[in-house]
């Protein structure tokens, strides 16, 4: 009986290579070259750059306000937490500021934007443990936070809502009325959650102990976001350089000591509520007052240069624009939490069970178009 | 676009007209034929007045040996293969259905006026009409093979499972073992799908299902062996008129747990459907199989899904058993829909297990489990409870 299963790229003995990705239901747009020897990955080789677009390269050739829809691309499930920085350090170079009611319009419109990416992740994360439910139900609740989030931006999910200067329009008058109550409403649906996956004693028999990163790893790879705080280290660029108007408001830093799967999933739930926590208070603080300082002619700045960073869903999204004085920016660099998140993904991978693959993979939130742009 | 609607009456209004035109045809070169071939006259009229009465048809057909009583319906349709097959693709519907109501979704809806009862037919026309891809790596002759093994297996589990005092397609003795002894051949099926397709993904999948089926068919065999004790005989027209009185499942509660994860696991259902696992290995040792072949395989499990509820209910709970106003069938059928329903509600609750834990309730749990319930059968039988 003739078979070739053995015999693809093998590198003999019993160690078999599988291409996982890129046309793999458990991949995204990224292929690992994993090397399994029985049940066990002996090595594990992060594959990017399949949806390569040279967005810097491109942000070049436009102007400052055809960037923000353009950068907007790599990152359309956090929409504002790819744009927000990128405006902020734009607005350093063209010198304005938005006025206090646009920036608590932005903190509200970033936090709708990580929930509403943490909640796409949590169902893939189930569907990655064969559990439909839990991929089912928070894509269905997300719908929640896209339509608030679709009241204030006019478009489901790529806003291009934050301008230099401000945001683009005000919220509509019934928006915190809105809010509070799908607030409500999402956190018993986080009790239901809990549930049936946080507590199933299965989920945890998969995730906790799997993929563990330890503090000293994590902070020599440069992880950043919730990958971090799931080991222990609560680091948030809202807390420790606050941007827009975030040392108004209080919040906790969601962490975790054991820095395995299950850490970095519970914090991702918790900083859901965080979230929501922000917004509540948010939606107290703000008073009536223009949302936009509005700039005449084409922006353009003195020539120098820039550096923001801000807490995006997946991390620290840093930019660093350079401006010549032109009305293109001369140079924006994007430094992305998930291409920094992935780097630990070997070491992680690597002597751990073939299951136990999308379980870690999927835990880091890593984001192919973000990590490539 | 036609939709599945338009389709159907697409298929019907051709019929009608082939209906309508054939007899145009066929009669009269029936009737050309009759003194050539020097066929009895009145074979001709009976077979032409049974076309439209179908009392006629059923005299008929009992004359040649293929009516309701004979062997041949009884194999084919009822309660033989054409029945199975029925509950399958309507176990795959509710399944379907159920799932969406506890996922917050609405499931299949529009093929059919009422929520989407069609759509096994649906699944069948999308199927069929799918192009069959033999990778060219792939053993021909075992990728053609196994979905017509699987088929195979599945309907002849169907042989001496008996549905109710009357209806029945062979008794024997044995008729507890017989099924057991085909399940066995179960995973031979899947490591001739997962070898032949040449796939690495499809070759873990046969790996892991090879595992997991040795592990389970144990403890599902021994925990069966208790309800053997307690009734003294293996076959299953006796263990279900002793369960008159009192179902198995109260006597041997152990039993019946043990025998419904193992159903789960023999099934490769969640949360053991680790040959199958999507993320991990595409759809294991499925992975290269496309339409009709895909079809038969999935066919060929549902029928397994069927038998196995079945032979829980009669094991388990009574069987057809139960107060005199209603006939047996219908009781034995309304077990059958709650176990089907207990078999498919894990998939809406749990995440998938890992291989090795899996291998560790199977070999560490279930099977001292199932030798600890046997000994409690012996004693249950030894002071008389049943």
């Amino acid at each position: 009986m003739q078979n070739a299963a053995m015999n693809i790229e093998d590198k003999g003995g019993d160690q078999l290579v599988l291409h996982v990705g890129p046309q793999h239901p458990g991949s995204g747009h990224f292929r690992i070259l994993v090397t399994v020897d029985g049940d066990y990955i002996v090595g594990a080789k992060p594959d990017p750059g399949y949806v390569h677009r040279g967005a810097e390269k491109m942000a070049e050739y436009r102007d400052y306000i055809q960037n923000i829809p353009h950068l907007e691309r790599p990152v359309i499930i956090d929409a504002t937490g790819v744009t927000l920085p990128y405006v902020l350090a734009a607005e350093k170079i063209i010198d304005v500021e938005a006025p206090d009611r646009a920036k608590y319009i932005r903190m509200i419109m970033a936090e709708l934007n990580r929930i509403i990416s943490h909640l796409y992740w949590l169902g893939i994360y189930g569907i990655f443990l064969g559990h439909s439910t839990m991929f089912m139900w928070p894509m269905g609740d997300r719908e929640l936070f896209i339509d608030l989030a679709e009241s204030i931006g006019g478009t489901r999910v790529t806003f291009s809502y934050v301008v230099p200067g401000g945001v683009r329009n005000d919220m509509p008058t019934n928006f915190t009325e809105r809010a509070l109550k799908t607030f409500d409403y999402f956190e018993k649906r986080i009790e239901e959650y809990k549930k049936i996956f946080f507590n199933n004693p299965l989920m945890t028999a998969r995730t906790e102990g799997i993929g563990i990163m330890t503090k000293k790893d994590a902070i020599g790879l440069g992880i950043t976001g919730s990958n971090l705080r799931a080991c222990g280290i609560d680091s948030d660029t809202r807390k420790d350089e606050p941007y827009c108007l975030y040392d108004n408001v209080d919040f906790e830093i969601p962490t975790r000591k054991e820095g395995d799967s299950y850490a970095r999933c519970i914090v991702r739930l918790e900083e859901m509520q965080q979230s929501m926590n922000i917004m509540k208070q948010v939606l107290d603080l703000m008073e009536p007052g223009p949302i936009k300082q509005v700039i005449g002619g084409v922006m353009r700045g003195e020539p120098g240069e820039a550096f923001v960073r801000t807490e995006a869903a997946r991390g620290t999204m840093f930019y660093h624009i350079v401006s010549d004085g032109e009305k293109n920016p001369y140079r924006v660099k994007i430094s992305v939490p998930s291409f920094r998140n992935i780097i630990g993904m070997t070491h992680l991978l690597v002597g751990s069970r073939l299951a136990d693959m999308p379980a870690i993979y999927w835990s880091l939130d890593y984001w192919p178009v973000e990590a490539d742009r | 676009m036609e939709t599945f609607e338009e389709f159907v009456k697409r298929i019907l209004t051709i019929l009608f007209w082939f209906l309508l035109i054939s007899p145009l045809i066929i009669f009269p070169v029936l009737f050309l034929l009759i003194p050539i071939l020097g066929i009895d006259v009145t074979f001709a009229n009976e077979i032409l007045t049974a076309t439209i009465d179908p009392l006629k048809a059923i005299k008929l057909a009992d004359r040649y040996g293929v009516g309701p009583s004979s062997t041949f319906f009884k194999v084919a349709a009822f309660p033989g293969f054409t029945f199975a097959a029925l509950v399958a693709t309507l176990t795959i519907l509710y399944e379907r259905k159920l799932m969406a109501k506890a996922q917050l979704r609405v499931g299949p809806l529009y093929a059919g006026r009422f929520e989407g009862f069609l759509q096994p037919i649906a699944d069948l026309f999308k199927l069929l009409g799918k192009e069959l891809v033999v990778p060219e790596k792939a053993d021909k002759t075992f990728f053609w093979a196994a979905p017509i093994i699987s088929l195979g297996l599945g309907a002849s589990l169907l042989a001496v499972i008996p549905l109710s005092p009357t209806s029945y397609i062979a008794r024997s003795d044995f008729s507890l073992l017989i099924p057991f002894a085909i399940i066995g051949f179960s995973p031979l099926v899947v490591l001739i799908a997962a070898w032949a397709s040449s796939n690495k993904f499809a070759f873990i999948g046969g790996l892991r299902a090879l595992h997991q089926l040795a592990a389970y068919e144990i403890p599902m065999l021994i925990s069966i062996l208790g309800v053997v004790v307690l009734t003294g005989s293996f076959d299953l027209m006796k263990i279900v008129e002793a369960q008159k009185d009192v179902w198995f499942i109260f006597p041997q509660f152990l039993a019946a747990i043990i025998f419904y994860i193992t159903i789960l696991s023999e099934l490769e259902r969640i949360p053991f459907d680790l040959p199958e696992a999507e993320t991990e290995i595409v759809s294991g040792w499925l992975t290269e199989y496309t339409g009709m072949h895909f079809g038969l395989l999935q066919l060929g499990v549902y029928i397994k899904f069927y038998v196995l509820a079945l032979l829980f209910t009669l094991l388990f709970l009574g069987g057809w058993n139960g107060p005199a106003f209603l006939p047996p069938i219908v009781w034995l059928l309304t077990k059958l829909f709650f176990v089907i329903t207990m078999i498919i509600l894990p998939r809406a609750v749990l995440p998938r297990l890992r291989l090795d834990q899996l291998i560790r309730i199977g070999w560490a749990w279930l099977i001292a489990l199932s030798f600890i319930n046997l000994f409690i059968a012996v004693i249950e039988s030894s002071l008389g409870v049943i």
